[in-house]
């Protein structure tokens, strides 16, 4: 940052003088700039009531909170919070739960836009290319609600597509909604499905940046196809597809937690029920809201997601050699 | 699309300079991924082929099986007992107005917060940038967002659907880094020499060079607030103020249909029969506005999506 700020000192207003770094101060500098900060005023200002607020609110982790005496007023209790949850019978199973699902969409949602970046790169058809783009990126703009209510459709034990196909194979209907050992394969396959096209292009414009004259040097020196998409075109993704990694493992602990809760019922919840879904009942759905008790959990698993971030992000710099920061 | 900023592309199917003779083997390859692609794209597309197709269909059909790929029995009967239903057509209205609300200001912040983080110049920039990065790797969590937007009494108001989630700061960065690739810094140097100052010269040359990336942002802000519902959920307890997306997930997910929602008995009845068919309509209904924008907007998207993320 500071070599940034002394790149572009010269004052433009005293045009003769030798251009020489530093020719005005800090704060004649910022006066000079007064609009800029201007600008910033305003997003500064939603930053701050609606994203360090709710962090500086965070505290009543650390407190009895009730709503007569506020955030400020209420009572510290420590770490008691904390100790409960770890102690509770939910503990293991929330993050056995989180884990496990996350884990899984990893191992399935990484690779593959991957893999369709590639192919893509491979066809020189125009018109193929453009309307395999245009289909796998559309299911991007279908909303979370909507994308469940098709798995609902299609999985209906009486009416579903799924279940009149099997029915042809005499294997009869199968209750996938409600049984717990579907849940997941459900919850990642679908969202293989409305993500992989779109999360595509960001590779396919990493591979817009290799220039042909390596393929064509590549070709001359006798290489085949996939010789070249695993020697050119993959090298090229590399340092996006890291630092993707990297991302991916920072939330690891927050899986996408709308779609789980719409997807869950009572009957499934011994595996859909994550971090995230149970603090939405603590506070919102139980009969006494338990603020402080699930703000607690909520901030366990964004200390956890910051420090995988951290680790994953040192990881990659020593050995993949490129990182977030 | 995508191969705009390479070299000019080639309809041809390779690199290959003439003289090289493809082998067997690079044939073998380029069909298969050629299968490939298609299989991907079909098992993308069967899910919404076969939903707009049962939607259109006669209800009867779609649950004896007989729907798998085309209409069968042509009915619009389910598309119009969605618009005898209140809460949808409101919901439908609702939404709209969140996701024209939203965007506008959405994009407007975002303007505001990109262009003067995209100045090297501006003396402090590392740690306010700093300031707008933490919150993508750290946050308050559900409980404290809550509790703030209770503080500041937007609760069960339209705001609250606009502005806790009025800026993502991911888009800031892509369209800081816009401004950075398309605006040369000497050009505001030069601007100021002729009497400009900076909030003339974001008003006059950044904007009007930054059609693209407004667009792009306005097509992101409008669509997730349109998909969004979880926010209304917890946020919102007036049913006259509910997005369509939240109406949708007590019919399409819960599968309740709201009694006192229906006008009258014999409605109730049909809607009974229809009420399968009626998920299908909802769906279509549902994904058409955003996936109409799109197109539209998508040269801009693609090219400013790339441009912001690849050097971001």
């Amino acid at each position: 940052m500071a070599t940034e700020m002394l790149e572009r000192a010269p004052a433009a207003t005293t045009a003769p003088r030798p251009v020489r770094k530093h020719t005005l101060g800090l704060r004649a500098r910022m006066r000079k700039h007064w609009q800029l900060y201007l600008m910033l005023a305003l997003p500064l200002v939603w930053l701050a009531i609606f994203a360090y607020w709710p962090m500086y609110g965070a505290i009543i982790a650390f407190k009895d909170y009730n709503v007569i005496d506020g955030i400020l007023g209420s009572r510290w209790v420590g770490l008691k919070h904390f100790e409960r949850f770890v102690e509770s019978y939910q503990f293991w199973r929330l993050i056995k739960n989180t884990l496990v699902l996350h884990g899984y969409e990893l191992l399935v949602t990484f690779p593959l836009p991957i893999i369709l970046a590639l192919g893509l790169n491979l066809a020189r058809r125009r018109w193929y290319r453009r309307s395999v783009q245009m289909i796998t990126y559309a299911p991007h703009f279908i909303s979370t609600v909507v994308v469940v209510g098709l798995i609902v459709v299609l999985v209906d034990p009486n009416t579903g597509v799924l279940n009149q196909f099997l029915g042809l194979f005499g294997v009869g209907p199968i209750e996938v909604l409600s049984n717990p050992d579907w849940f997941r394969h459900l919850y990642v396959w679908s969202a293989a499905w409305q993500t992989m096209g779109f999360s595509a292009i960001i590779y396919l414009a990493a591979l817009t940046s290799v220039s042909p004259e390596q393929h064509e040097a590549a070709i001359v020196d006798g290489a085949s196809r996939l010789r070249r998409v695993w020697h050119v075109d993959l090298p090229a993704i590399r340092p996006v597809a890291v630092i993707l990694l990297i991302l991916n493992i920072g939330s690891i602990m927050s899986v996408g937690f709308e779609k789980v809760l719409l997807l869950q019922n009572p009957l499934n919840l011994q595996t859909s029920e994550v971090i995230d879904t149970y603090v939405y009942k603590l506070g919102f759905v139980s009969q006494i809201p338990q603020f402080s008790y699930a703000a607690a959990i909520g901030l366990f698993r964004s200390l956890v997601g910051l420090v995988l971030l951290v680790v994953a992000n040192t990881l990659a710099r020593r050995f993949a050699k490129s990182s977030l920061w | 699309m995508t191969t705009t900023q390479a070299a000019p592309e080639r309809e041809s199917d390779d690199y290959l300079p003439a003289a090289v003779k493809e082998t067997r083997a690079d044939r073998i390859v380029l069909v298969c991924n050629y299968t490939a692609l298609g299989l991907f794209s079909l098992a993308v597309l069967y899910p919404l082929v076969y939903v707009l197709s049962a939607a259109f269909s006669e209800p009867k059909n779609v649950q004896s099986g007989e729907v798998w790929l085309w209409p069968v029995g042509l009915s619009l009967e389910s598309f119009r007992s969605i618009f005898d239903y209140d809460g949808i057509v409101r919901g439908f209205g609702n939404s709209v107005v969140y996701a024209i609300g939203g965007a506008l200001l959405a994009t407007a912040l975002t303007l505001l917060a990109a262009y003067p983080l995209s100045r090297r110049d501006l003396p402090g920039k590392g740690l306010i940038l700093g300031l707008f990065l933490f919150t993508m790797m750290f946050n308050g969590g559900l409980i404290p967002n809550y509790l703030v937007v209770d503080r500041t009494g937007l609760l069960d108001t339209r705001w609250a659907m606009i502005l806790p989630t009025a800026m993502a700061v991911w888009n800031v960065i892509i369209t800081r880094t816009y401004f950075q690739t398309t605006i040369p810094e000497d050009l505001a140097e030069a601007a100021r020499m002729d009497g400009c100052n900076d909030l003339g010269f974001f008003w006059r040359v950044v904007l009007p060079l930054s059609k693209p990336i407004i667009a792009v942002n306005l097509l992101f802000y409008a669509v997730a607030q349109w998909n969004s519902w979880f926010n209304a959920l917890i946020y919102l307890t007036s049913e006259h103020l509910f997005p369509l997306q939240l109406v949708l997930r007590q019919i399409l997910v819960q599968s309740n249909v709201d009694p006192s929602q229906v006008r009258d008995v014999a409605e109730l009845v049909r809607m009974k029969e229809l009420q399968e068919q009626l998920k299908f309509s909802l769906i279509v209904i549902a994904t058409i506005p955003p996936l109409l924008i799109y197109p539209f907007v998508q040269k801009h998207f693609v090219k400013g999506a790339m441009v912001g993320s690849l050097k971001g």
